[in-house]
């Protein structure tokens, strides 16, 4: 009895720590999407605030932080959906593959740009009062910069199978889905869907600007 | 001299509405935004603007920021903050919210007397928070529609409701009763549009990164943050789906 006991035991606690770390995983792909906002942006932030190579403004550092940090909790095909309105229907799903893919890359490189500029700044969040079989959220956070106005930026997302994904960014006040609307209906008008592709294209493969000025 | 920049903002205004209404009689082409019937007006607007801003105002505003202490833009900032506070008070009254009065009057107050006339923003330290109301937002919470869109070289985009509000503004700028001496009162305008027009310069570099049309993107960055502000951040009634 006593000499079984300590195997026993040390299965006992083998098993438990494996169906806590299972636990520990299933919780963090379950994340609430106010936790999950938050979980994302501290890293982000982090990183900004560390990472040499960051610092010193490296494109592809950066790149590689947006793409493995940040787009995974992005629905890239809801927001182009969004943004192309009414002739994303029409499109042929290779059209479809095309602007998701084009929107990301724009989309990615505008925040790179914005990526050191803002790594002074403290994020407060909104508490989130969300129903559990709730699908849609806004989960609500304010950048606060020192001797700046708070800017509001709000997330709307949605939950898609097991993980909440953001399909939209709103900035004080300013959607970025609903800005890109009448730039994508213009392009579409001008020279159709396979028109909008090629503008996205360009701009994509247009050199960067140069980096803002800080104030 | 004593007009000098109400009468520039009303001629600039005047002469916009005017000519956009000449300028919608005789072009409609394209499908143009409902909220923007002046369009190819307002385009050419913008074209007049981007070569006067990008050729003198820009590079003189970019010097100020690169090569003026930040503390005295800061400073700068916060003195014209002050007197925005002061436009605010009036539009609270205005729309009747009496909670946000007191609250930019005691900004005002604390940041006139103990912030050296509005130099040092104690008030935000303080964690006052800044109401940031204006005439053209008045007129948005008393039911006033946007209008047409309207993009005004060297002022920027704004709109007929929206234009309507910077002209009273203009008349109601607390700088023309406290300082009477016209130079000076001059200079300080001057001064104030350099700091207005620097706190922009941000927000440009993204419009160039994430733009396809800058004039479009402007548009309607424009159109939904006014409406955002007459909402007063409260969240947007749905989007319809088109």
């Amino acid at each position: 009895m006593h000499r079984n006991d300590r195997p026993a035991t040390a299965r006992w606690l083998a098993a438990a720590t494996f169906a806590l770390m299972l636990g520990a995983t299933a919780a963090h792909a379950q994340d609430a999407p106010d936790a999950l906002v938050k979980r994302v942006s501290e890293d982000v932030l982090q990183i900004a605030k560390t990472d040499p190579r960051v610092q010193q403004g490296d494109r592809a550092r950066i790149k590689e932080v947006i793409d493995t940090k940040l787009a995974p909790h992005f629905d890239f095909e809801r927001m182009t959906a969004l943004a192309v309105g009414r002739s994303w229907r029409t499109a042929t799903p290779e059209q479809q593959q095309q602007l998701i893919e084009q929107f990301k890359t724009l989309l990615s490189r505008t925040y790179s740009n914005a990526f050191v500029q803002y790594r002074d700044q403290q994020i407060t969040y909104k508490p989130l009062r969300l129903d559990p079989s709730a699908t849609e959220a806004t989960v609500r956070t304010e950048i606060v910069r020192p001797g700046g106005n708070a800017v509001q930026i709000d997330y709307s997302m949605a939950k898609k199978g097991n993980e909440w994904k953001a399909y939209d960014v709103i900035v004080g006040g300013v959607s970025l889905v609903t800005n890109y609307r009448d730039e994508f209906n213009q392009q579409v008008q001008s020279g159709g869907v396979d028109g909008l592709i090629k503008s996205l294209a360009a701009k994509n493969a247009a050199p960067t600007p140069p980096p803002p000025v800080l104030k | 001299m004593r007009y000098e920049m109400i009468r520039t903002f009303t001629r600039v205004a005047l002469v916009a509405a005017g000519l956009a209404l000449a300028g919608c009689a005789s072009v409609q082409t394209g499908a143009a935004s409902k909220d923007d019937p002046f369009e190819p007006w307002n385009r050419a607007m913008y074209d007049v603007h981007q070569v006067v801003d990008g050729k003198m105002i820009k590079p003189a505003v970019q010097a100020y920021v690169d090569y003026s202490p930040k503390i005295i833009q800061r400073g700068i900032s916060n003195f014209f903050g002050n007197l925005d506070d002061v436009v605010s008070v009036i539009n609270d009254w205005l729309q009747w919210k009496l909670d946000k009065a007191g609250n930019d009057m005691g900004r005002v107050m604390i940041n006139s007397f103990f912030g050296l006339g509005g130099i040092i923003d104690i008030a935000s330290d303080a964690g006052i928070e800044k109401g940031n109301e204006d005439f053209g937002q008045t007129f948005g919470v008393w039911g006033i529609p946007q209008g047409p869109y309207l993009f005004i070289p060297v002022l920027g985009p704004s709109s007929v409701r929206d234009g309507t509000g910077l002209i009273v503004r203009a008349y109601a700028s607390p700088l023309s009763y406290i300082v009477t001496d016209v130079p000076v009162r001059n200079i300080l305008y001057g001064v104030g549009f350099v700091d207005a027009r620097a706190q922009a310069l941000q927000s440009e570099s993204f419009v160039d990164q994430a733009a396809l049309d800058r004039y479009t993107f402007i548009r309607r960055a424009y159109l939904q943050r006014r409406a955002y502000l007459v909402r007063d951040g409260k969240p947007a009634p749905a989007d319809e789906d088109d």
